[in-house]
């Protein structure tokens, strides 16, 4: 059995990784919670790459029917084809699209199946897909077929925790939440990102950033992807290390709110 | 194996069903734990639990059942025997080497730890290099080190940083006091899409429509269906002023998790000062000019309102119980007739209460508790918004 140990450009924490195999391993769906920003959805990206498997997102939105994801039957694409007499009318399965669950099914070889953001969806929605998830199967009545996964995918599911997932759903997953990296895990991010920053130049980012996100008054916490920004827009900007903690400059990438940024004006010394 | 673990967890709250107890059996049958304590602890969480809410409950949980068993599977029994030893002298505390040992991080502390399990060939005691008691060293037991791992030996200094120990995820725990965006998630239970309430058919159904004409070989055929939309109205009650300045910020959260959530069908507040009277208030600094009798709130408001009060129910018992000195004709008599005549029209009405019980004085209890038969009461918490919301929605 393949194992998932992190890869180039994805520091993953120990417990990220027992969860990604255990999930393998059982070949049941892992469920990532975690405050935005810490790199679930990059997750499947890594675990695709250091597997070398192919991977599909499913981006889940809030009109997303579970029946998208198995296939779609476009009966006006054939309508409009019976009218005008074209070839083919009488083969439904000409008609049948499969969706990214089963396009998951049919590969050839083992993918990596992203559900990207699933809370989006309505409530029923995992529900509906509990048993296609669970068999790896799913019948098309039109054309009588039934789709049977070839090759089990790894199936990973993000969630925002905007709606609470069913009990039948959360009871077939693996589940693992991302804390917000702590500064060791967060210096090994921003190196792998930026692997020949200046050493001084990153304490000092992550003692403002850290600093920022303790401040109770501070009502959106910047996340990882703001602190990759800020650093950016550090280097580019040419900022002298010694200013950034003290004035913290380019806030603007860091926080996103107006009142937010007064907040933090007004309490930093 | 250790079923009582599963019972352990399912009475202290934990909704762990067979399916997942059997997903751990076939997980430790094919050795995912691999053999190590740390391991079968993040096994055991990341299949048995499904919400960070409940980490802390089975950090607890799993401490409470686990306790007496010290890594047997990390450590062999030789080096448990080394280790047996809680009468010996204390060795030297090295001022320096804690302050070493206090930099190092957990990860580091387990890779050392496995490489000296490899490594020791011998009782190592007082020191601060090899797994040994009453030493310096971050591994072993009675030891002096303010981080470490506790091998073997029983607990005393409490330092020891054990992962479950550590309690981490207590700030998630539902019971928890709320922000915005949490309250927000509560409220979104409290939908009630009119697909399932009788409405007649009069949205246009395009896609059965396309359906249904093609199935019919393109002989046009209508189709309708039911409007979608939330039918939920609320008429929001809150006690402003008084006792309830303290609850500030939190009611002023609940207010706009409320209106922000905007998928009522319609939404009413008004405002009140430790019981309705006969006047409920448009705004809460309770200005006479923008009030509203309560028989006409009473009136006009109908019965398919959910009601949703919300305050301390401390106040002075004559408040609620002595009748009113001057009654105008179909008004409230009394506190406690006026909430009688809310519970009577309104057949969904919870109560929701930021504080606790008060545990003095019997007239603060008197009121509390009668308005507690009076309603169904919820803490204002993420819990008991949701047990609220749900109540709110049984038919």
């Amino acid at each position: 059995m393949e194992e998932f140990r992190g890869s180039q450009n994805y520091v993953a924490s120990e417990e990220l990784l027992r969860a990604a195999n255990i999930a393998m391993v059982l070949q049941k769906p892992l469920l990532i919670k975690g405050e935005p920003g810490t790199g679930k959805t990059m997750l499947a990206e890594a675990i695709a790459q250091a597997l070398n498997k192919k991977l599909i997102i499913w981006n889940i939105k809030s009109t997303t029917k579970a029946q998208d994801g198995l296939y779609v039957y476009d009966v006006v694409q054939r309508l409009y084809d019976s009218q005008f007499g074209g070839e083919g009318v009488d083969d439904i399965a000409k008609y049948v699209r499969l969706g990214k669950l089963g396009e998951a099914f049919t590969a050839d070889e083992q993918v990596i199946l992203l559900i990207d953001e699933i809370d989006k969806a309505d409530l029923e929605f995992p529900n509906d897909l509990l048993w296609e998830l669970d068999r790896m199967e799913f019948h098309i009545p039109e054309t009588g077929e039934t789709v049977t996964a070839k090759h089990r995918p790894v199936v990973i599911i993000t969630s925002n925790a905007e709606k609470e997932l069913p009990d039948a759903f959360l009871r077939r997953c693996v589940f693992h939440y991302i804390e917000f990296p702590d500064k060791e895990l967060m210096a090994e991010i921003v190196r792998v990102h930026f692997p020949d920053l200046d050493q001084k130049l990153l304490d000092q980012v992550l003692e403002a950033f850290y600093r920022i996100r303790q401040l109770p008054q501070i009502k959106k916490k910047p996340s990882t992807s703001e602190i990759i920004d800020w650093i950016q827009a550090l280097q580019h900007g040419g900022v002298a290390v010694d200013r950034i903690v003290k004035e913290v400059p380019y806030l603007g990438v860091l926080l996103k709110k107006n009142e937010d940024i007064d907040a933090l004006r007004a309490s930093w010394k | 194996m250790f079923e009582d673990f599963l019972y352990l967890l399912r009475r202290n709250g934990l909704k762990v069903s067979l399916t997942e107890w059997m997903a751990l059996m076939e997980a430790l049958d094919q050795g995912l734990h691999e053999a190590s304590f740390t391991g079968f602890y993040h096994l055991c969480r990341c299949l048995l639990v499904k919400s960070e809410a409940d980490f802390d409950a089975f950090d607890r949980t799993f401490l409470d059942y686990f306790q007496g068993v010290p890594f047997q599977q990390e450590v062999s029994d030789e080096m448990l025997r080394w280790l047996d030893r809680p009468n010996a002298p204390l060795g030297e505390y090295d001022e320096q080497q804690a302050e070493l040992n206090e930099t190092l991080s957990a990860l580091e502390i387990e890779t050392m730890f496995r490489e000296r399990r490899h490594e020791q060939r011998e009782q190592h005691n007082c020191g601060n290099y090899w797994v040994g008691t009453h030493g310096m060293s971050v591994f072993g037991n009675m030891g002096m080190s303010p981080a470490g791992i506790r091998v073997g030996g029983e607990s005393r200094s409490r330092r020891a940083f054990r992962v479950a120990g550590e309690r981490r995820y207590r700030d998630f725990r539902q019971d928890n006091v709320l922000d915005t965006r949490q309250l927000q998630v509560a409220f979104r239970r409290l939908r009630q899409f009119s697909g399932l309430v009788d409405l007649p058919e009069t949205e246009f159904d395009v896609d059965n429509t396309i359906r249904d004409t093609a199935e019919n070989a393109g002989v046009l055929k209508v189709r309708y269906k039911k409007p979608r939309q939330n039918t939920v109205k609320v008429l929001l009650l809150m006690d402003s002023g008084g006792s309830m300045e303290y609850y500030g910020s939190l009611c002023s959260t609940l207010f706009h998790a409320v209106s922000k959530t905007g998928h009522f069908k319609d939404l009413k507040i008004y405002y009140f000062h430790n019981c309705p009277y006969t006047r409920l208030y448009k705004d809460p600094t309770l200005d006479p000019n923008h009030a509203l009798p309560v028989s006409w709130v009473l009136s006009n408001i109908a019965p398919e309102y959910k009601v949703i009060f919300v305050g301390d129910a401390q106040m002075h018992p004559y408040e609620l119980f002595d009748p009113f000195p001057v009654v105008k004709e179909g008004e409230p008599e009394s506190g406690l007739d006026c909430l009688r005549r809310f519970k009577d029209r309104y057949r969904h009405i919870v109560w929701l209460n930021p504080g606790d019980r008060p545990t003095w004085g019997e007239e603060w209890t008197e009121t509390y508790d009668t308005i507690d038969r009076l309603f169904p009461m919820f803490p204002l918490t993420v819990g008991g918004l949701e047990e609220g919301m749900k109540k709110l929605l049984a038919r």
